[in-house]
């Protein structure tokens, strides 16, 4: 079953194209990452498919719904991370997430949900006293709290330490072992290796690669073969590694010597990211 | 009865009881729970009560003096509470984003005002109650006799003060600014409208500009029922006036309220 179907999407805000006509499709179940940099358009596409706003072009379901027209259950069924929101500054953790279990009609148990977003020890702290992780977690905590086929994740680590992202990593794979549906952006390229089962790398309000992180590293460039000759470094890029390290070191035991320093390494998505990004800047778009 | 035994509208009238009452005990958990706003909200009036009740003496308008003031104090706490409480709150809840994460919950934009209204109208009520206790206790002033036309006079006046309060939101655009501008707009208006006593002796100029205020309207009205025992609908004009401005924010509220932050 497809839980998200976009084609054509298109926004601009005034003389801002936003979005500039984009399809992907996420099945249900799928961890789907939307990676790019600031300005992308990611959080336009994920708020037009929260229902936030209107579309200028293009077809769109999200559980079967139109989101600009939504039926009654679109909203019991989604969850949504915002990138920046704050929540009743005075109520508890456990109170906070009370009051948004209220809003559903079958919400999940609340210490139940508070315990899987490891905020247990701090079940009847205030909101204010809770660190930026912590805020985070109750953020989607309360997301899940009404336990949604589909969540928004809008870069739910930006700003977070190592360990604090590290955990939040764990909540978000758990998500994947409940079965939900999640469509998270990111500008954080290990984040989206780590996480998404499929990676759409935006540009400039345009998805200019999708693949899973291993299609995307595999596929994209070529493989580089580094080694050392009379002290300096000699890189060979190649589409047939196995053919041209055989022929290199052929020539190297055939001259009696040794490749120093030799090293054979596959693109890392990190590279292959960054030589998208900029092949479409490069083309003036 | 469960939910599932009701027809269709009987089902979404039960939805709604139940978000309404679940979302009117949150508010009142999250009103009372930040002391400051608490304080202000509810106490300054009864604070403004006791030194103004202090300091006037004699008759006003016929009636012992403190009776008068506390007429006003209606009129205060009333603005105080729905438009100026409810106007810093909204912006406030926009800018820091509440207001859009509640967009993406199920509960529906008319329950979320409804029980954010009635919210509001439960802590003027109590602080209405508190006022004539304090009265009756400290100088003497009589309970209402015409209690029905005294809480009709209240809802209408805290529903159109709280539509004011949402459009004098809806033009704020920060929550750094909220308080300094609707503070500008209350105590002014309060100070024009006989809020802290009468107005005969201001100059012309000044009573002509409170002359067009709402609340000058509404503190009339709670004269008219709590100080000469009449009917809220011997005053018809003055409760068109405000009735007309409680529509006009309405309106301007519908039109131009956001539930998305101005600041990025």
């Amino acid at each position: 079953m497809t839980a998200i179907a976009v084609s054509g999407l298109r926004k601009s805000y005034g003389d801002l194209a936003a979005v500039r006509g984009i399809d992907f499709e996420i099945e249900e179940g799928e961890v789907f990452g939307l990676l790019g940099p600031n300005g992308a358009g990611k959080t336009t596409t994920v708020e037009i498919l929260e229902g936030y706003r209107s579309r200028d072009a293009g077809e769109l379901t999200v559980l079967g719904h139109d989101p600009e027209r939504p039926g009654a259950d679109f909203r019991e069924r989604i969850g949504v991370v915002l990138q920046q929101s704050q929540l009743w500054q005075n109520l508890t953790v456990r109170e906070t997430h009370a009051m948004f279990a209220g809003y559903y009609r079958r919400p999940r148990d609340v210490d139940e949900v508070i315990a899987l977003v490891g905020l247990d020890e701090k079940r009847d702290a205030r909101v204010k006293s809770l660190s930026g992780g912590q805020k985070r977690r109750l953020d989607l905590g309360i997301a899940l709290v009404g336990d949604p086929d589909l969540v928004f994740l809008d870069e739910p680590t930006t700003g977070f330490d190592p360990a604090a992202r590290r955990a939040a990593w764990q909540m978000i794979r758990s998500l994947r072992s409940l079965g939900k549906t999640v469509l998270l952006t990111t500008h954080y390229l290990d984040e989206a290796e780590q996480l998404a089962d499929r990676v759409a790398v935006m540009r400039d309000g345009h998805i200019v690669r999708v693949g899973t992180p291993q299609e995307l590293t595999t596929t994209e460039l070529q493989t580089e073969i580094r080694y050392r000759r009379d002290g300096a470094d000699v890189v060979v890029r190649t589409d047939e590694p196995t053919r041209e390290l055989a022929r290199l070191t052929a020539e190297a035991v055939a001259r009696g010597e040794e490749l120093d320093g030799l090293e054979v390494r596959r693109p890392t998505l990190e590279e292959v990211y960054l030589a998208l990004t900029r092949e479409q800047s490069e083309t003036g778009e | 009865m469960s939910a599932e035994a009701l027809p269709a509208s009987g089902r979404l009238s039960a939805t709604f009881g139940r978000l309404f009452v679940h979302q009117l005990r949150g508010e009142q958990r999250v009103f009372w729970r930040n002391r400051e706003a608490a304080f202000f909200i509810f106490l300054f009036p009864l604070l403004l009560f006791l030194l103004l009740g202090s300091v006037y003496s004699g008759r006003i308008y016929g009636v012992p003096a403190a009776q008068a003031l506390l007429a006003g104090l209606i009129g205060y706490g009333c603005a105080n509470t729905a438009f100026a409480g409810l106007a810093i709150q909204l912006v406030l809840r926009r800018e820091n984003g509440i207001l859009k994460r509640l967009r993406s919950t199920p509960l529906p934009p008319a329950t979320y005002i409804a029980s954010l209204l009635v919210s509001t109208l439960v802590v003027f009520a109590l602080q209405t109650i508190a006022l004539f206790l304090l009265g009756a206790a400290l100088y003497g002033t009589p309970f209402p006799s015409k209690v029905a036309s005294l809480a009709a006079t209240i809802v209408i006046g805290s529903a159109a003060f709280a539509a004011l309060g949402a459009s004098t939101a809806a033009v704020i655009r920060s929550s750094e600014g909220s308080s300094a501008v609707v503070n500008f707009i209350l105590l002014p208006m309060a100070f024009l409208s006989g809020a802290f006593g009468p107005t005969l002796h201001y100059p012309p100029v000044l009573r002509a500009i409170g002359d067009v205020l709402p609340l000058k309207y509404y503190i009339e009205l709670v004269n008219a029922v709590y100080l000469h025992n009449e009917a809220l609908w011997s005053r018809p004009w003055a409760l068109a006036v405000l009735c007309a401005w409680g529509v006009g924010g309405l309106v301007f509220a519908l039109l131009r309220f956001r539930w998305e932050p101005y600041g990025t």
